[in-house]
């Protein structure tokens, strides 16, 4: 038998049919559904008649839309409340599972799926979002759909798919102190660049990624849309297992060490061979800070903003002086010299309790800047109950963080917390693109423990100093 | 979805690389819960000034770019967000086709979804378009998606690759969540073998 891939083997015990010249017919495990890609699906399913499928395998939450504060009151927005409007009484009417406004289970949909162990090994997970990689983290291939594509799974669930190509990230050695998983994944898109996996599923390997928790490995997946990447993954070990265990939607008893036993066996063999293989080198990544707009643009907190004259690159170097334009910056300003306005803590990639665990032990004790208005956005009811139960909301509202109800959040906006125009935030979220969290809005993408720090500094600082107690406790 | 015909249109230069789907369409118009009349949010904060008025700097408020259907890009276009509304509001805009050396994967997808047709030429080709839009007023392409073709005027033509199947798609204007259901067989034996991994609520 040839040696396979995590990828190749989860692939291949999916396909339901396969032709020559066609593109597989795959079956999805799980389908997970919120308010803004999909009402335009469900629309056509009524057009034509059509059911879902697997309700049992489709499970629906409100997250883009949600606000953060007073969620117990009607939505103000009357677009937002439509939409979500739209998801409750489509979910009722198909038959689907909606973790609702109220529900202890509501939060944003990569949060959940992992909280409530819906996300399990060796399995095909789809989402109309982008950040459907994000389950990756637990061995699953894990990707994001438009919403024709939603309206597949829900009617058939099936996805036609062309076979991507597999790339190796290996990441040898251990981080260094105060660098985080954040930062590694910005390094990594930083050197292949917003394009460079594209038509690729990322399998990510070696002792770092072995070390990491689960938050920390959700985090690396998540961002593997940012380098273009149809999917990321990691392959599921005992700490996978461990996660899992006693999760609502896990097996449980007898049938969990059954699945366990499953479960370990998807790894990527020994000689199996894959399109592509980059090393990356640990202890060489910084804190990364992005200074452009796009995650590829990113660079140390020990360096500088770069000059657009050192890309070489025609195309890179147009991007990069519109980029510097568009956020005000100019070529070799330090990166520790920049000032902020605003700090988002919150978002897929870094919401989880371990995310504000880390966050608040920089914060604790210390108050934010002046001139700064931060907020921290958990994840999930989930998350934020276990977060208070552990006294974080106290050590944030002490520090004067605003400690908010669970949402996607500023994130993208898509709720009433947006940057004003010129403000400019570092974000725990993914994207820093233009206008994404506010029109001209200034997004700098930084790990938990940076956002923290620069809260408190007023501008970026270096985490690791704070790490060895020199910060700068007011 | 509708077939894709083949035509010629009128070329509009978007000089840009990486433009990510946020651009194309900003999330305030994500509430929509229909796939009509997107046109009025595509490149939004690129086509007007904040105070709403018409940007005239950006390409596609240009005299000679009205009425284009053909939009060339650079590379990595349709990055980010998986929102299909970008191309809906692409559709709704006027354009039937995009060129640009490399797409973002679900753009991609989606695009196919719609009778789009994303065309991906070499990056010297598409240099070719670029120079001839600065060139010529009223710069137009002929698409040709049988012979996988894309040619001007002047007698430059330029080949293009695309999967057989998603070919066959646009051309017959397939539906394919019919294409899948005739499968239903497969699919039921499928699932007989995979019981569903979640306890009942």
């Amino acid at each position: 038998m040839t040696a396979k891939t995590l990828f190749e083997k989860i692939w291949n015990e999916h396909v339901v049919l396969e032709k020559p010249g066609q593109p597989a017919l795959l079956y999805i495990d799980l389908h997970l559904i919120h308010e803004v890609t999909s009402p335009q699906a469900f629309e056509s399913m009524r057009e034509t008649g059509r059911k879902v499928r697997a309700p049992r395998r489709t499970f629906a939450t409100l997250d883009h839309n949600v606000p953060t504060i007073d969620q117990n009151k009607p939505i103000a927005d009357p677009d937002s409340r439509i939409q979500i409007d739209m998801m409750r009484k489509n979910a009722r009417e198909f038959g689907v599972t909606l973790f609702d406004i109220g529900s202890n289970e509501q939060g944003i949909v990569h949060i959940i799926g992992p909280d409530l162990g819906l996300t399990q090994p060796g399995m095909t997970i789809v989402c109309g979002d982008s950040h459907t990689a994000t389950h990756g983290a637990f061995g699953a291939l894990a990707y994001g759909i438009g919403t024709s594509e939603v309206g597949h799974v829900l009617a058939t669930q099936c996805l036609w798919a062309e076979k991507p190509k597999t790339l190796e990230i290996r990441v040898e050695g251990k981080l260094g102190l105060g660098v985080t998983a954040k930062d590694l994944i910005l390094g990594i898109i930083g050197q292949i660049g917003t394009g460079g996996a594209t038509g690729h599923v990322i399998e990510y390997r070696g002792a770092a990624i072995e070390a990491f928790s689960m938050e920390q490995r959700m985090t690396v997946c998540n961002m593997s849309i940012e380098a273009g990447a149809r999917a990321g993954m990691i392959a599921p070990d005992k700490t996978t297992v461990e996660y899992l265990r006693g999760r609502r939607y896990a097996p449980s008893g007898k049938d969990f060490e059954l699945a366990a036993e499953n479960w370990l066996s998807f790894r990527t063999d020994d000689g199996a061979r894959f399109d592509r293989s980059i090393t990356v080198d640990a202890p060489s990544i910084v804190p990364q800070v992005t200074w452009g707009t796009n995650p590829g643009m990113v660079t140390g907190v020990t360096g500088a903003v770069p000059y657009p004259a050192s890309f070489k690159d025609p195309d890179e170097r147009k991007t990069a002086e519109h980029a510097l334009d568009y956020m005000a910056l100019s070529p070799g300003t330090k990166i520790e010299d920049i000032k902020i306005d605003r700090v988002f803590i919150g978002s897929c990639t870094n919401a989880r309790v371990a995310d504000l665990k880390a966050a608040a032990a920089i914060v604790k004790g210390r108050h934010v800047s002046d001139h700064v208005h931060a907020m921290v956005v958990p994840g999930s009811h989930m998350v934020k109950a276990e977060a208070e139960k552990i006294g974080l909301d106290r050590i944030f509202r002490e520090a004067g963080f605003e400690w908010r109800e669970p949402g996607c959040s500023m994130c993208l906006g898509m709720n009433p917390d947006i940057l004003k125009p010129g403000e400019r935030c570092a974000s725990t979220s993914n994207r820093n693109f233009e206008g994404r969290q506010g029109k001209g809005g200034r997004t700098h993408l930084v790990s938990p423990e940076m956002a923290a720090a620069a809260a408190i500094a007023g501008h970026f600082v270096d985490v690791r100093k704070w790490e060895k107690g020199q910060g700068a406790a007011r | 979805m509708k077939a894709f015909k083949n035509f010629t249109g009128l070329v509009a230069p978007l000089d840009r690389a990486n433009v990510d789907t946020d651009q194309i369409i900003p999330k305030q118009f994500l509430k929509a819960v229909v796939r009509s009349g997107l046109k009025k949010g595509l490149f939004f904060d690129w086509r007007l000034n904040s105070d709403g008025s018409e940007n005239r700097d950006f390409v596609l408020n240009k005299p000679r770019y009205q009425g284009s259907s053909i939009l060339v890009a650079r590379n990595n276009f349709g990055c980010g967000s998986s929102r299909e509304h970008a191309v809906w509001a692409l559709d709704d805009f006027g354009f039937q086709a995009v060129i640009a050396p490399e797409f973002a994967d679900i753009f991609h997808n989606n695009c196919f979804k719609n009778g789009m047709l994303p065309i991906t030429l070499k990056p010297e080709e598409v240099e070719h378009i670029f120079r001839a839009t600065a060139d010529y007023e009223a710069y137009r392409l002929a698409i040709d998606l049988e012979k996988q073709t894309v040619s001007d005027d002047f007698g430059w033509t330029a080949h293009f690759e695309i999967e057989p199947f998603e070919k066959e798609c646009l051309l017959k204007g397939l539906d394919d969540v019919a294409l899948t259901l005739a499968h239903e067989a497969e699919i039921a034996a499928y699932e007989a073998k995979h019981p569903v991994p979640y306890p009942v609520a």
